[in-house]
């Protein structure tokens, strides 16, 4: 399975959204992910199951304004 | 005392008469009045954006008066309030809608549903994603801050559109939570950031 992540694919994983940003050490509340062209709200992490030629936008964010 | 028109005038003579027309015509959000917010506030009151929908909760705090646009006689007081005083004094003709009020994934639609653009500028990390989340899936354009903290050089401070409908500025790494504090300038240079990309949306250029 292959899948896009930030422009870069990625082939050793399977799982979930939730399970993605774990993978990557990325906390679920502190980011906004794009699936497939749609944004997804924090609920649908756990029920999306990425699967091949899926492609992720991932925006992590950092505090201070 | 100078009129609507003299200042429409003033503002078309250095913006241009069909920006400006369409700057009058535009609505834009800005969620958070702290160092992006108010910045960002005066940026596009200078512009002359029609009408500016301006919420935060918080009063102004001694610890503001380092990056923020607040004066010292302004402590204690809302920061809506304060900013408004201000901004009026730039352009007293342009629709400011303040609210005194905490942004949820509840009522963030409900304020900012008839802005053309959307600034986040929050300070906190789970509060950007929230606000980002929710008006994205309502299809709301957003020009968020993220990353802006420290001393690490102002080239470092970019603006990108990684997802459809967001815009990020900043450097997307340096996080207050780090202890790298949050200083004036580099802050200011996020918020212009932020008030160039929107005025660019509002001008329908939609490339970053």
């Amino acid at each position: 399975m292959k899948i896009k992540v930030n422009g870069e694919f990625l082939t050793d994983f399977s799982g979930n959204i939730n399970e993605l940003l774990q993978k990557q050490n990325l906390s679920p509340d502190r980011v906004a992910v794009e699936y497939n062209g749609q944004i997804l709200s924090r609920e649908n992490f756990n029920n999306v199951s990425l699967k091949d030629g899926d492609i992720v936008e991932i925006v992590h964010f950092v505090g201070g304004g | 005392m100078l009129t609507q028109k003299d200042i429409f005038n003033a503002l078309s003579e250095r913006h241009g008469l069909e920006n400006q027309k369409k700057f009058a015509n535009s609505c834009v959000g800005i969620a958070g009045l702290g160092g992006l917010g108010s910045n960002i506030a005066v940026y596009l009151t200078r512009l002359g954006i029609g009408k500016l929908i301006l919420v935060d909760f918080d009063n102004v705090d001694i610890t503001n008066i380092n990056r923020q646009n607040y004066v010292l006689s302004d402590i204690g007081k809302p920061k809506t309030k304060a900013l408004y005083n201000y901004l009026t004094q730039i352009n007293p003709y342009l629709n400011y809608e303040l609210h005194q009020i905490k942004v949820t994934s509840e009522n963030a639609v409900d304020l900012f549903s008839g802005c053309d653009v959307v600034c986040e500028a929050f300070d906190k990390a789970d509060q950007k994603a929230m606000l980002i989340q929710t008006l994205l899936a309502n299809n709301i354009k957003v020009v968020s801050g993220n990353g802006m903290a420290g001393i690490n050089s102002a080239n470092l401070i970019k603006t990108t559109n990684p997802i459809k409908n967001l815009y990020i500025c900043g450097d997307n790494q340096s996080d207050i939570s780090d202890g790298l504090g949050l200083m004036s300038p580099r802050v200011a240079i996020c918020a212009a950031h932020q008030a160039t990309m929107t005025m660019r949306l509002l001008l329908n250029q939609n490339t970053i």
